[in-house]
């Protein structure tokens, strides 16, 4: 048996906000500037930011992206507003403002939202004719069928299947580098090989064809050389003396 | 009550959503609209003055017996009648964004709300609160809503100016006022 250690309540100083409870960043914006009772127009936006920060530290993902774009546009005006500025500089412009029109444009929706919450509840203290609740979708029939239909049917959707591709997946037949290598090393310490020495007494047709082609291929590169004195003569294979490069 | 009232109470009774002035008209193809509004009247007053459980209530752009504000307690309690599922605040916000600055696209909502309305929209256009009513202008021509009878009745208004203006809530959409030169 195993016990499941009981979850442990991460410690988190200060305020805790429940995130599900806002309907995204401007709500919690709002909240924050509820809690501490600023201005809306005239934002501590440091002290706003951090706090911002603080709570949406431990977001889930599916919502961070939103939170994250509000997060980074109050370090973009904090960053702003410590900027120096001119003395008398008619350009400036608060960079709050475009942050807090949106605030207060929200801040209204949230009345409306309250007067339409009011509206509603109003509107459900009185019935209407004919307001049935919904009938339950109604449970699919239970499936009435022939043993030979059911056949018939696994047949008509086993026809739809296709063919498998079947693939035999073979080492590769071919080692020329192998043989190269056994060529080679064996011609270092003789001077003269059989055939036989090369490819052995108990030799595939595969490794047959690849000690000829490396047989070949050693010839072409001047490493040895190959030679018969009659037809179906047995094949000596001479070690060349190594070439000074040219 | 005339005959006419007396047709429209019927008519109003087997109806199960308000019914518009213009559909009641149709019930009697020689009254006008004055006499059919007259006659609403009648019955109305009957209705409030007889001692009557129900009422003719002016909503969504037409006319309902409902069952009066005294009674909702006892009819929710014996569970005869179903209460409409509540809107969430994050569907009120859009709606309530939908409803002010209808025709309205998604971008304008999104932008309002600071969060994706996607979601929420469908589930209102599901709901049947709110509904596509053209196309706007712009890049791709996206889809504007706009509220439908349905978000009337919902919210027990008659018309959609019944609505608080904006600028009876308490915090007006006003920019930052600009610094005053001294």
């Amino acid at each position: 048996m195993t016990t499941v250690p009981p979850p442990v309540a991460p410690e988190r100083a200060g305020f805790v906000v429940e995130l599900d409870q806002f309907s995204g960043p401007l709500d919690l914006l709002l909240h924050l500037i509820r809690e501490d009772e600023v201005d809306i127009t005239d934002l501590p936006i440091a002290k706003i930011a951090d706090q911002f920060l603080a709570v949406i530290d431990e977001l889930g993902l599916n919502q961070a992206a939103d939170y994250l774009e509000m997060a980074a546009r109050l370090l973009r005006i904090k960053a702003q507003l410590l900027l120096p500025r001119r003395a008398g500089d008619d350009e400036w412009e608060d960079p709050r403002a475009e942050l807090v029109r949106r605030l207060l444009e929200y801040q209204q929706i949230r009345e409306l939202v309250d007067w339409m919450q009011q509206a509603a509840a109003r509107r459900a203290e009185q019935f209407g004719r004919g307001f049935a609740p919904e009938p339950a979708a109604a449970p699919p029939a239970p499936l009435v069928i022939e043993l030979n239909e059911l056949l018939a049917a696994a047949e008509r959707v086993i026809a739809l299947i296709p063919e498998p591709m079947l693939h035999r997946v073979v080492p590769r037949p071919l080692d020329v580098e192998g043989a190269t290598a056994k060529i080679e090393a064996l011609l270092a310490g003789r001077e003269q090989l059989a055939w036989r020495d090369v490819v052995g007494a108990r030799a595939t047709v595969v490794d047959v064809l690849s000690a000829f082609i490396a047989l070949l291929e050693l010839a072409k590169r001047g490493a040895l050389k190959v030679h018969q004195d009659g037809a179906f003569g047995p094949i000596v294979i001479r070690r060349e003396p190594a070439r000074e490069a040219a | 009550m005339s005959p006419l009232a007396k047709l429209l109470e019927a008519a109003l009774f087997a109806a199960s959503r308000p019914l518009t002035v213009d559909e009641l008209c149709s019930l009697d193809p020689q009254a006008g609209e004055g006499t059919v509004r007259a006659a609403l009247s009648e019955v109305r007053e009957t209705y409030a003055t007889g001692g009557h459980g129900v009422e003719l209530v002016e909503i969504a752009q037409g006319w309902q017996f409902l069952s009066r504000r005294e009674y909702a307690e006892a009819i929710d309690r014996a569970q005869f009648t179903l209460r409409p599922r509540r809107l969430s605040p994050a569907a009120l916000e859009t709606l309530a964004i939908i409803a002010y600055r209808q025709p309205v696209g998604r971008l304008e909502v999104d932008e309002i709300r600071g969060v994706d309305s996607g979601a929420v929209i469908d589930k209102l256009v599901e709901r049947g609160l709110v509904e596509v009513v053209t196309r706007g202008e712009g890049l791709g021509r996206p889809l504007l809503y706009g509220t439908t009878p349905q978000f009337l009745e919902v919210l027990g208004l008659r018309e959609l100016d019944e609505l608080p203006r904006l600028e009876e809530l308490s915090v007006a959409l006003r920019p930052p006022a600009p610094a005053e030169p001294e």
